[in-house]
């Protein structure tokens, strides 16, 4: 019968099931790729010497990325502070009080906000906290490094609250307890997994960040404890060593990337992980 | 001589434009037993989610009439204190799943910021153990997590936790609605003895536990209080037509 | 009631409004951010929106000795790059969703699979550019010199590559839930009359998902309009309008990530932001786009 024969309909079956096949699994070929050159390159990188020193000057040889650790570190903590309290906070009113006007007018703001590319709220953290005083700061970067994480930490408080059983919160308030303290000592205390791993999520999701970064936290060769002072990054440093023509840079580069990667590696699996093991169970 | 713990007057209940009680009219006398009783969506959970101001959490409810709790309006009253008079045991058993076996039965005082030594602490425990027979089976793992236990003692676990707080009235939303024969009448038993200290308001779809253990019925029907007086009488000779319609099962 | 009970329930009342206080003052906060995220753009984009005006949306000098500004060479440069990642990305993406959502509901490929997209997903941007700069370039490089073509290596092309495979994981999760949801019922009606698997997927599955299907597109989409960081390390960062894909060029996102920190000038600093506020609704746009049509399938 020409064409619609069925092994010609079986034929096109068995090369559509394979064409599917090798096309699925060949997505797996770039990560295989990037993380075995990162590990290849990075590893002989690695060393205590790189991990404690400063930067050299440009063009010469050795240095280390210390600078680059503490900045990271320094940033995401003050990114954190800011937006844990306000995240969780707002997490908390949009379950209690689902239905108000102001619920709605956040949550598509939020929609907003989490679809933001992040260059553009690297503009805003300028406008806002660089320029009125004229310098850079760790700080900026952190403002912008928090936009980015509040829709994840309020995303996943207000989901892990949705869960809890309603007759908790009865079982708490029938016994005479303050409303405030229902939430502070019964809900939240229930909740926690979820919302810690909404957490590591967030920070993952940064830790990595350059683009808002680059003309807030803007990046410092020297050493920088101070959050009101222009501070170096991971991904920062990354990125002006990746660009730059000496090979010693990309060396340190490729040693940086490997680190970056590895702890963003280790919250996700972390966060996994502990939804698994601190669930709590009604 | 019968003394009137609680008792209400002219009380409506609302959900929005729904009105679910109508005028009710009842006086429940101290350290008895009363079994409120109807058929579903007669509005038996409504009324005693009104008795310690639960009802008023749900949006859209509001109520009409005045409700009076040793002749104090309870309105009057904020709902904190209220609710430590009041006591509330749901149809679910629902321990706090963060907390120990310890630390549900003292929760009323630990969540309300009370603070108490460590050996008041324990003998309140002990006390509200004992008296909801859970003690003997649970004194050497108080530590352990409440929801480890099975559903009965999950429920005599909830039971402590409300009498701890030494309440004057006990509220039971059909308590063994979600336990097994053998857990029901265990806290059967228990209710029975609770009644020397406590005044008891049970909720239930079962007739025979009502005929058992109850001194009072009250029986509700669209939100009506049909009928109201000694249990015993109640289910003998019924007095009002709708009250010997349900006892008979014609509806549920 | 006692007199202390009485202090208390007032010291509890004040603190019950102190919490609620605080809620509505992280609510607020959250809403404010976004007000103050379009005012401030708008606000500094002024005074290039007032000089330049609608012209700088077709216009493509860009000249900051002249304090002359356009930005069409970077409006075409970003959606170039992002179409074409789409085109790459969606063969993949989609043989993804099937096998994930169709082929291999579950078992160990599946999972592996899984968590591969998942860790791809995770890669900062910042390390895809620097794989991309000193693995992919050359090969691009060596493609054109075997052409014919100016060997650059940097260029549309390969910031296209780089973005398409950092999109597979948003377009294949969306289209995933959306294939794996179609019911067991209506494949199982045609396979009764006798359909292969490839005529069930291809009669059935796609037409009852393709909007779902295409919300995951959209979404992506809107996510590869907005990427930075590789796109800047390997796009060749020229402020010409693209003439091919081989052409070194900018995207808006680039271009504002490579000359804001140098930006003498009020004109020239307020253009770089009216790029940031284009690049931010068009943005928005999509993604509104996006979420409607995830909603109406999901409804």
């Amino acid at each position: 019968m020409g064409n619609n024969s069925l092994g010609f309909r079986k034929f096109k079956d068995s090369l559509f099931k394979a064409l599917v096949v090798i096309f699925a699994l060949v997505t797996t070929l770039p990560l295989i790729f990037i993380l075995f050159y990162i590990l290849k390159q990075g590893f002989s990188a690695i060393n205590w010497h790189f991990l404690v020193s400063l930067p050299k000057p440009v063009g010469e040889s050795g240095g280390g990325i210390a600078n680059a650790l503490v900045g990271t570190f320094l940033i995401v903590i003050v990114a954190s502070i800011l937006a844990i309290p306000v995240g969780i906070g707002a997490g908390i009113y949009l379950s209690e009080y689902k239905d108000s006007r102001l619920a709605d007018w956040a949550r598509s703001g939020l929609e907003v906000l989490n679809g933001t590319p992040s260059i553009v709220l690297g503009i805003m953290a300028y406008l806002l906290v660089v320029a009125p005083v004229k310098h850079f700061s760790a700080f900026s970067g952190s403002v912008a490094l928090a936009f980015m994480m509040l829709p994840v930490i309020i995303r996943t408080t207000e989901e892990t609250l949705k869960l809890m059983p309603e007759t908790l919160k009865e079982a708490a308030l029938a016994l005479g307890t303050p409303y405030y303290r229902v939430i502070l000592k019964v809900i939240l205390p229930s909740g926690a997994s979820g919302i810690i791993t909404g957490i590591m999520l967030s920070v993952a999701r940064i830790a990595g960040e350059t683009a808002p970064l680059l003309f807030t936290a803007f990046g410092n060769q020297f050493m920088n404890y101070n959050i009101f002072k222009p501070t170096d990054s991971l991904p920062l440093l990354i990125f002006n060593y990746a660009t730059s023509p000496y090979d010693n840079s990309h060396q340190l580069a490729w040693g940086a990337s490997l680190i970056l990667v590895f702890v963003i590696l280790i919250l996700n699996i972390f966060s996994k992980l502990a939804v698994k093991k601190w669930k709590v169970q009604f | 001589m019968e003394s009137t713990v609680l008792r209400t007057e002219d009380f409506n209940a609302f959900y929005g434009d729904h009105q679910v009680l109508k005028k009710i009219n009842i006086k429940i006398p101290r350290n008895r037993i009363i079994a409120i009783m109807g058929p579903s969506g007669c509005g038996k959970t409504t009324f005693i989610r009104c008795m310690n101001r639960i009802h008023e959490l749900t949006p859209d409810a509001h109520t009409g009439g005045k409700i009076f709790l040793d002749n104090e309006n309870i309105n009057d009253i904020s709902p904190i204190l209220l609710r430590r008079r009041v006591g509330m045991v749901f149809q679910r058993p629902n321990p706090f799943p963060t907390m120990s076996i310890y630390d549900n039965v003292i929760a009323g005082y630990k969540l309300n910021g009370i603070k108490l030594k460590r050996e008041e602490r324990d003998a309140i425990v002990e006390e509200a153990l004992k008296g909801a027979s859970l003690w003997e089976e649970v004194k050497d793992t108080l530590y352990n997590k409440g929801t480890f236990l099975s559903g009965g003692q999950q429920q005599r676990l909830c039971i402590s936790r409300a009498i701890a707080m030494k309440p004057e009235v006990l509220l039971l939303d059909e308590p063994t609605s979600a336990l097994d024969p053998i857990s029901s009448s265990k806290i059967e038993d228990l209710i029975y003895e609770l009644k020397e200290k406590y005044t008891i308001i049970i909720v239930t779809h079962n007739m025979q536990q009502a005929a058992r253990i109850s001194d009072k019925t009250a029986f509700f029907y669209l939100g009506e209080l049909k009928e109201y007086g000694d249990t015993k009488q109640m289910f003998t000779n019924p007095k009002n037509e709708k009250t010997q319609s349900y006892i008979t099962g014609r509806f549920s | 009631m006692n007199h202390s009970d009485i202090k208390n329930i007032h010291l509890l009342s004040l603190k019950e409004r102190i919490f609620k206080g605080l809620l509505v003052f992280a609510i607020l906060t959250v809403i404010l951010i976004v007000v103050a995220l379009f005012l401030t753009l708008l606000i500094n984009s002024w005074p290039s929106i007032k000089e330049f005006g609608i012209k700088f949306i077709y216009t493509s000098t860009w000249n900051p000795v002249k304090d002359q500004f356009g930005a069409l060479p970077f409006i075409v440069g970003t959606l170039l790059t992002s179409f074409l990642a789409l085109i790459i990305c969606a063969p993949f993406s989609v043989a993804l969703s099937l096998y994930l959502g169709e082929y291999f509901k579950s078992g160990l490929t599946s999972t592996v699979l899984q968590n591969a997209i998942e860790l791809l997903a995770g890669i900062p941007s910042v390390i895809y550019g620097f794989w991309g700069l000193f693995v992919l370039v050359p090969i691009i490089r060596s493609l054109e010199m075997e052409i014919g073509v100016p060997p650059y290596g940097l260029g549309i092309l390969s910031s296209s590559i780089i973005l398409a495979v950092m999109i597979i994981p948003y377009s294949a999760s969306v289209s995933r839930e959306v294939i794996s949801l179609v019911p067991g019922t209506l494949k199982e009606a045609a396979y009764s009359l006798g359909a292969t698997r490839f005529e069930v997927i291809k009669k059935i599955i796609l037409p009852y998902t393709w909007s779902g299907i295409l919300a995951g597109i959209i979404l992506a989409l809107g996510r590869a309009l907005g990427e930075t960081m590789a796109v800047t390390m390997v796009i060749g960062n020229t402020n010409n309008l693209p003439t091919s894909i081989f052409s070194t060029g900018n995207t808006m996102a680039s271009v504002i990530a490579n000359e804001f920190t140098e930006a003498q000038g009020n004109i020239y600093l307020s253009s770089l932001i009216e790029i940031g506020l284009i690049l931010f609704f068009i943005t928005m746009i999509i993604n509104f786009i996006g979420k409607r049509i995830t909603k109406r399938f999901t409804l």
